[in-house]
């Protein structure tokens, strides 16, 4: 399989599940928030001075539908992540082919 | 796992801050010697994948749930330094972007899921990688348990975090038999999931995979004829066309 497949199949599966799938992930709090509830320290936990972002909670501002506004946040996370994730990579990456490589 | 501002208090969150940026900037560093123009669309691909993933919470049971995390993950795929980066940028999106995570608490969680995420996943990788045979077929089992153990050893980076730096009065030992408790659980799920996209992506392409580079040879430049060098047996000296293997 080519480079320019794999990762063009990749990031299909990554928008799929982000855009489509999130919709179906579980709602109940995740290990450490539901410990901080039992235990009794989740009252500590301050609002995020990013909570007022417009997507702020993988919800889209001004989109209702909860389908449609949390696809729209994660497809834009996933974009957003990959262009800067890919962006730093190519700019740290080794210009010469792999000729060192172990 | 993400922690948001708050738990912990400001001289903690500083001095995970310092870690984080340090590690981060040694990362940069570091990375250069796992990126080529080979691997760098890898880089991208990962963080993009385990930004989609870690939007999946599964539930682990009494109203609870877990995602990836996805440090062994990208260690095993792209190579730890490079990992901590793409773990990073996922990071800094969710904070700055969904909230997920917060602000203050963004160099904790570089420090917890980036980097213990990652080196703890990688070490055991490599440990259990090192006990099974040296077959492309060891890589996602390994990846698996590196996965498997690196969610419990971030949990126990929390819980002493917290007992150092936690705002709220809360019992130290409590927190870390519960942490520890559900994060094995969780653990589960991050080694299936690494398992298998570890397993797709040696299947496909083995040579991408930083933790299985010792297990493909490097393809060396070969010269190779327009057309095929088989030549007839019967008569080698007559044909006018035979270049085979001249080149």
């Amino acid at each position: 399989m080519r480079t320019r497949t794999l990762v063009i199949t990749g990031l299909l599966v990554a928008f799929l599940i982000a855009g489509v799938g999130s919709f179906y992930a579980s709602s109940h709090p995740d290990g450490l928030e539901y410990v901080a509830g039992k235990t009794g320290f989740l009252d500590s936990a301050e609002d995020s001075p990013a909570s007022d972002s417009p997507f702020a909670n993988y919800e889209t501002a001004g989109v209702d539908d909860e389908r449609l506004g949390g696809g729209l946040a994660g497809v834009v996370g996933v974009l957003v992540t990959l262009l800067l994730a890919g962006g730093l990579a190519f700019a740290v990456r080794r210009r010469t082919p792999a000729e060192a490589e172990r | 796992m993400h922690v948001p501002d708050g738990f912990l208090d400001a001289p903690t969150s500083i001095a995970t801050g310092v870690v984080a940026a340090g590690g981060v900037a040694f990362a940069l560093r570091k990375a250069r010697t796992e990126l080529d123009d080979r691997t760098a669309p890898m880089a991208g691909l990962v963080a993009a994948f385990i930004f989609a993933g870690q939007m999946i919470n599964f539930p682990v049971g009494a109203g609870t749930s877990g995602h990836l995390l996805g440090g062994a993950l990208a260690a095993v795929l792209v190579g730890p330094w490079t990992g901590a980066l793409c773990i990073s940028v996922v990071l800094l999106v969710q904070a700055l972007f969904m909230a997920d995570g917060g602000i203050t608490a963004l160099g904790t969680n570089i420090v917890l899921m980036g980097l213990v995420g990652c080196f703890s996943g990688y070490l055991v990788f490599r440990l259990v990688a090192a006990a099974l045979p040296k077959r492309l077929t060891s890589i996602a089992p390994a990846a698996a348990v590196g996965a498997l153990l690196s969610v419990p050893i971030a949990a126990t980076v929390f819980t002493l975090l917290f007992a150092v730096g936690g705002t709220a009065p809360v019992n130290t030992g409590d927190v870390l038999v519960a942490m520890l408790g559900w994060h094995v659980v969780i653990g589960i799920g991050e080694a299936v999931v690494t398992g298998l996209v570890v397993a797709s992506v040696v299947a496909v392409r083995p040579d991408l995979v930083h933790g299985a580079r010792t297990l493909v040879p490097a393809a060396e430049l070969e010269i190779r004829t327009a057309r095929p060098t088989t030549r007839p047996t019967t008569s080698p000296t007559t044909s006018p066309t035979s270049t085979g293997g001249a080149a």
